[in-house]
């Protein structure tokens, strides 16, 4: 039985592609065998971001309507053997998405892997509602800035509300806060939300806090997960993140600002 | 407590109003999405009825359902009349 994980957020461009690549690469890097699905349909991201743009032949749709079967459509990894995604489609086909199929895809995945992650579009549509429905675990990766943690807050009542599990009354999804592109520096200047700021807002277990960083771009120009830049802040930041994820005791890192300046040193802070 | 955040605590930051600005947003949608479906139209139909005998503006009517316990649910009724002219 695979965990499912749901890497969602409401807002578009917090990074949950960049996250979904990221930890699902981290799992499978830790020995869990691991596939990510991309449940952004019509707009297919997360085969740029993982390198494996030009080995896509079938996709999640394809699968569905039973064109193809998972073995056709699966894609390994070139780096990690036990790694796999699961492209989108580029169908304009709104529809093309439906709980029966998705789940029965989701069934076939859970006898194969450890862990599902399933990379969710934004809003609050049916694939942002397909991509959040099946989840065990929610990764709600959120900006430190005001729509996104609206945004966030939104997803969170969906989770409660709209999921399996709710339906079901099952125990809820487990939900884990994700911040990204976090700017240390302007924090202290008091020009952006704290940690300890949206955490008080969303109070939601926090998994992991990713730094801005120059080493995000420079990883999805070249299609390599940011986690495989194991030298950079945000590569190590999604280390940690991952490790938590799975349970272990991580401290949180990449907080303050690294250097202190003879201003802060005179001045203490 | 630092030289630098004494100068920091006397102006106000813009973090801090996102803040301050977050918490009220959030508090009202979630609010709102724990009552029912039928609470905005019937805010809107009270609205109309106490049009009939008073001149008020669109907010100064709120309805929420506070739900105290199990089985007791208050529906709080709140309306700001405009000032009595002399």
């Amino acid at each position: 039985m695979a965990k499912i994980i749901v890497v969602t957020s409401g807002k578009g461009g917090v990074g949950k592609t960049t996250s979904s690549a990221a930890i699902g690469t981290g799992l499978a890097l830790k020995g869990h065998k691991t596939v990510i699905v991309d449940f952004d349909i019509g707009l297919r991201n997360l085969d740029l971001i993982m390198g494996c743009e030009r080995r896509v032949v079938y996709d999640f749709v394809n699968v569905i309507n039973n064109e193809a079967n998972l073995k056709q459509a699966l894609i390994r990894d070139k780096r990690l053997d036990n790694l796999y995604i699961l492209p989108a489609s580029q169908t304009r086909d709104k529809d093309a998405l439906y709980k029966e199929g998705v789940e029965r895809v989701l069934n076939e995945l859970s006898d194969e892997f450890d862990f599902i992650i399933c990379d969710s579009p934004a809003g609050i549509e049916s694939g942002a509602m397909m991509a959040l429905y099946f989840a065990d675990e929610a990764i709600v990766v959120t900006n430190p800035e005001v729509s996104s943690v609206r945004d966030s807050d939104r997803i969170l009542g969906m989770l409660s509300s709209k999921s399996r599990r709710a339906e079901q009354g099952l125990p809820g999804i487990k939900e884990h806060l994700l911040l990204t592109r976090y700017n240390p520096e302007r924090v202290i200047k008091g020009e952006m939300l704290s940690v300890e700021d949206v955490n008080d807002i969303l109070a939601i277990k926090l998994l992991g806090v990713i730094p801005e960083s120059q080493a995000v771009l420079n990883a999805s120009n070249s299609g390599q997960p940011v986690i495989l830049d194991t030298e950079s802040d945000a590569g190590q930041a999604y280390l940690d993140t991952v490790a938590r994820l799975i349970g272990e005791d991580v401290p949180f890192r990449f907080l303050n600002v690294e250097k202190k300046g003879l201003f802060k040193r005179i001045f203490g802070g | 407590m630092s030289l630098l955040d004494y100068f920091r605590s006397t102006k106000k930051n813009t973090a801090s109003t996102a803040k301050e600005r977050l918490q009220i947003i959030v508090a009202h949608e979630r609010r709102r999405r724990s009552s029912p479906d039928y609470l905005p139209q019937l805010e809107r139909d009270i609205l109309e009825v106490i049009r009939k005998y008073v001149d008020i503006a669109d907010d100064q009517v709120s309805v929420s359902l506070e739900k105290s316990s199990d089985e007791l649910s208050v529906l709080e009724l709140n309306v700001t009349f405009p000032e009595e002219k002399r």
